[in-house]
């Protein structure tokens, strides 16, 4: 019986630093042995360019264009894609989980107000600070003032989507304010200047010699040492003096229970319960959509989260804070920022759904294949194609066109949004309100002409060998013909169908 | 038993023989089949794309040919999907119902409305695999999917199972959209082929010398790119095997 | 705006936009109908499994082997009366009133955790047990005592403890501090501890 002080020196993909085999259910590891890959330049994300749409497809031949990152990419999100299969067939209850989960959301988001008051009530009088914010702006501005109150230089904080939705950051730098996140993943987002390309694991489009490339940059590691268990190290010793040193902490917030007034942070590191134990200042950014009723609701969502994201079972780290510790103080800032105008879309508010596990983003085909920046926007992904639109129609306008709509999304989704039907909703909101480029809604006035018209139909298509039979339909009228790029066009047989027919059968149908 | 045969668009124009080979085997089932001349599309093209009001014409057509039978069958779940799920741009009229509620994919209707328990004319002795177009799977629910707790099951599969010879083979990922999904193999050409590219590799790599599927048009999009990459895999509509085609 | 003015604004803005359905929550079922009826086995499977290890002690009785684990192995903080303070032995007792930071050159502490989960593998440690909520993370290892009759079935039937509802401050914590954020590959220690070892030990009453 002892405790090994000591990490292993190396640490092969396939197995942890403690020695134990990796292919164990917790903690986001993969559960194969991934090849060394690398070193290949990092392929970066979409370019923005102020509010034109943005060109997911530029970005995404980018990345398709770095085979080593893409290869990784597409085997680590399959891989948590299959953990999280593998939790469902352990579950025997899974579907009336995601059944309920669903179910408690809806009946939540149509008692908001109901569960935000009682919330309220509750954090108040746990002796919390309850501050309301209507957008980004305002959300920074609050966090600023309280910083500012207790003349706190510096802050360490764990993961929040909703952060990276109010460029907290930026406005922090602004203000003076020193930001360290303590997510190992968005540790290094921060330190390469980049934004999270995942809800869960921010950098899980860099391999490992990216990250070496960056900690050898800001954290002065060697350059050379791209070994998994080294990098980690390397950031934890150099983010611990920086959690001692810091004035305040934050946290984002997971799950709000209006009964009891408690935040539920869900970490598999650790950080949030360091950066909210360690200051004497606890500060908690919080949309209003993470509202549920009850504990017993809760239990229903720490079931799913993980088992979703990453197939473990829970995060190491399921955190609840009620309120302040003696002699700290406690704020949560609920903040909007668009979330009420979502409300009121009405086929579009069940989105607010969303518990931010990533499931869709895991299984989706071409996300895998194109990475998260490819987006341009801070959610990415199935779930982002049918929110990022309500942020910014026109910036985000060719999204919901960066999917298949093969509906697999909808099916790992534990709350059950209807992701694909809604990227299809979305699409005929932007048609319908010249969001989409010219050329495609004129060829599709054109197609729907011909194809209403059986005569001018049949008309277009009159010889074996016409060029127009080269080509279906929606490619013929673009002009582009993209589809031999990567493809072979399909061999023209002598006749069509409706001629085979005609010839063998007759206007009336009876055989010759 | 009246059935409209609906070909669509694809079918006619790239792969007759299937339209031909889903006549005759509804035929051999004693089916009384009329191909309406009059037929273009489904509107799935437009709606797909965000353009609704623009299929609404198509649409209304599509009701004109194949409201007065009994059945439309068609051998594509992709513009079944759209028959079935999301034919919303006309008026709903008893008439767009009876359509909307009558139309199948042969596989289904093989298996659900006609209840077949055979092909004794049917032999194929090759290594298959099977790929289930997105919508004839999630939209249509012709197979038990990946992604959810539900006891497994696979229409094709059964019809496929009595078929003389054939032997099937499963790919890594079975469920994985193949990246053609209509507008998208042209409007997003790099990722949709990379897809295809990806599902041509692990068809391959599962040794089978055929790759079915009750969709055409996702198979042509395979057949590109295996034939981009030089595979050697053959691809062949699931009417030809069950209609006792050989090669 | 002030905050007042934004909280009546975004209640408006719900009230104005709230979807036409009004369902009622759901019950929550406990779902434990199928539960093991050996917790202890199940929870220290689940245990290992989300990467944390039971402390075998070998035939002596649980606290003799938390002092053997303990001996020579730095400086330790104790938040359990079975674990006295020792300055002699580097033992270090936690007190309410220490500052968290004082915790970040302990080696090993040690906690009692309130019950344990089998479902999952958790423990829970609630601000009563750690005395200073840093004890729980600070440290580089942890050892957790756990009354092995606290365990319940599934995280349904943890959310109907009252530990949630009474403290300011309460943790699942399972297994060590883990993290695959660099190309999946698992790693113990990426910020709280590097290990966690639970001692199956009765509470005193």
């Amino acid at each position: 019986m002892s405790i090994d002080n000591q990490a292993a020196p190396t640490t092969p993909a396939g197995r942890t630093n403690d020695g134990a085999p990796a292919n164990l259910t917790h903690g986001a590891g993969a559960s194969v042995t991934m090849p060394a890959r690398g070193p290949e330049p990092q392929p970066r994300g979409a370019i923005i360019r102020g509010n034109r749409p943005i060109d997911q497809q530029e970005a995404a031949r980018r990345f398709m264009a770095a085979p080593e990152h893409l290869a990784m990419h597409d085997q680590r999100l399959w891989d948590l894609r299959q953990k999280r299969d593998g939790q469902k067939e352990i579950i025997e209850e899974w579907e009336d989980l995601r059944q309920l989960a669903s179910d408690i959301k809806t009946h939540t988001l149509t008692h908001l107000d109901t569960y935000l008051e009682q919330f309220e009530k509750n954090a108040i009088a746990n002796g919390v600070k309850v501050h309301w914010a209507k957008d980004a702006a305002e959300h920074n501005s609050i966090v600023a003032e309280i910083l500012r109150s207790k003349n706190a230089k510096s802050l360490i904080k764990s993961k929040s989507m909703l952060t990276e939705e109010c460029g907290f950051r930026e406005a922090m730098a602004e203000a003076g304010v020193q930001v360290v996140e303590t997510d190992l993943g968005e540790r290094i987002q921060q330190l390469d200047n980049e934004n999270p390309s995942h809800v869960v694991v921010p950098a899980v489009h860099k391999l490992r010699t990216d990250v070496a490339e960056v900690f050898a940059k800001t954290l002065g590691s060697d350059p050379n040492n791209s070994d998994v268990s080294y990098l980690t190290e390397q950031q934890r010793e150099h983010t611990r003096p920086l959690i001692l040193k810091a004035d305040a902490g934050m946290t984002g917030c997971n799950f709000a229970v209006a009964e009891t007034g408690s935040v539920v942070v869900c970490t598999n590191e650790g950080n949030a319960d360091l950066s909210a134990n360690t200051t004497g200042l606890h500060i908690v950014s919080m949309g209003i959509e993470k509202i549920i009723p009850n504990l017993n609701s809760l239990a229903v969502f720490v079931r799913m989260l993980s088992r979703s994201a990453l197939g473990s079972p829970i995060t190491q780290y399921t955190s609840h804070f009620r309120g302040p510790r003696r002699g700290a103080e406690m704020h949560i800032v609920i903040v909007d920022n668009g979330r009420t105008d979502r409300l009121g879309l009405e086929k579009f508010w069940t989105s607010l759904k969303c518990i931010r596990c990533g499931a869709c983003m895991n299984t989706c085909p071409v996300f895998r294949r194109s990475g998260g920046l490819s987006y341009g926007a801070t959610y990415a992904g199935p779930i982002g194609l049918i929110i990022d639109p309500t942020f910014n129609r026109h910036k985000y306008s060719t999204l919901p066109f960066s999917s298949t709509m093969n509906g697999s999304c909808t099916n790992v989704c534990p709350v059950k949004i209807n992701i694909h039907e809604q990227i299809a909703d979305w699409r005929q909101v932007l048609a319908e309100n010249h969001e989409i480029p010219a050329f495609k809604k004129s060829m599709m006035k054109a197609a729907g002409a011909l194809l209403a018209s059986p005569k001018l139909y049949r008309a277009s298509l009159p010889m074996a060998d016409s060029a127009l039979r080269h080509l279906p339909r929606f490619v013929l009228y673009n002009k582009l013909n993209t589809w031999t790029r990567g493809r072979e066009m399909p061999h023209v047989p002598k006749e069509t169908f409706h001629q085979w027919y005609k010839r063998t059968r007759g206007m009336d149908g009876k055989k010759k | 038993m009246r059935v409209g045969l609906f070909v669509p668009c694809y079918v006619d124009a790239f792969h007759p023989e299937v339209g031909q080979a889903t006549l005759e085997l509804l035929e051999r089932f004693g089916c009384e089949v009329e191909y309406p001349f009059d037929q273009t599309c489904c509107g799935q093209p437009m709606t797909n794309t965000g353009c609704h009001k623009e299929s609404k014409a198509t649409e209304e057509l599509f009701v004109r040919n194949f409201k007065d039978y009994d059945y439309i069958v068609a051998p594509s779940g992709s513009c079944v999907n759209h028959i079935r799920n999301n034919f919303d741009a006309v008026a709903q009229t008893d008439d767009v119902k009876h359509v909307r509620e009558h139309t199948y994919e042969l596989v289904e209707f093989l298996h659900a409305v006609l209840k077949v328990d055979g092909f004794p004319w049917a032999e194929f002795p090759h290594k298959v695999a099977l790929h289930n177009n997105c919508n004839a799977l999630r939209g249509l629910n012709i197979a038990s999917m990946t992604e959810l707790r539900e006891k497994k099951f696979s229409k094709p599969r059964d019809l496929l199972g009595m078929v003389k010879g054939l032997e099937l083979v499963d790919i890594t990922r079975p469920d994985e959209c193949c990246g053609f999904g209509g507008t998208f193999s042209v409007f997003e050409e790099a990722t949709s082929a990379r897809m295809g590219q990806d599902k041509a590799r692990d068809q391959a790599k599962s040794g089978a010398e055929y790759v079915t599927s009750s969709d055409s048009s996702c198979m042509m999009h395979q057949e590109g790119c295996a034939k981009r990459l030089g595979l050697p895999t053959k691809y062949i509509h699931i009417s030809q095997i069950l209609n006792g085609e050989r090669v | 705006m002030s905050s007042t003015d934004s909280r009546a604004a975004i209640f408006a803005a719900i009230r104005a936009n709230r979807p036409k359905i009004q369902p009622p929550l759901p019950d929550v079922p406990l779902f434990d109908e199928k539960a093991l009826s050996d917790l202890v086995t199940a929870f220290s499977e689940m245990l290992v499994k989300m990467g944390g290890k039971v402390l075998d002690p070998q035939g002596q009785d649980p606290v003799s082997a938390l002092r053997a684990a303990v001996a020579g192995k730095g400086i330790i903080a104790t938040c359990v009366p079975e674990l006295h303070g020792d300055a002699s032995l580097q033992i270090r007792q936690i007190l309410p009133d220490m500052d968290p930071h004082s915790l970040a050159d302990v080696e090993i502490g040690v906690v009692r955790a309130a019950f344990g989960v089998a479902e999952t593998g958790s423990l829970c440690l609630t601000d009563d047990e750690l005395i200073v909520n840093t004890s729980g993370y600070l440290p580089q290892h942890l050892i957790v005592l756990l009354d092995p009759s606290q365990i319940v079935a599934n995280l349904h039937n943890a959310y109907r403890r009252p530990e949630l509802r009474e403290h300011k401050y309460a943790v699942f914590q399972t297994g060590p501090s883990a993290t695959a954020d660099i190309e999946g590959v698992l790693i113990h220690g990426a910020q709280g501890v590097r290990s966690l070892h639970v001692l199956f030990c009765p509470k005193q009453s």
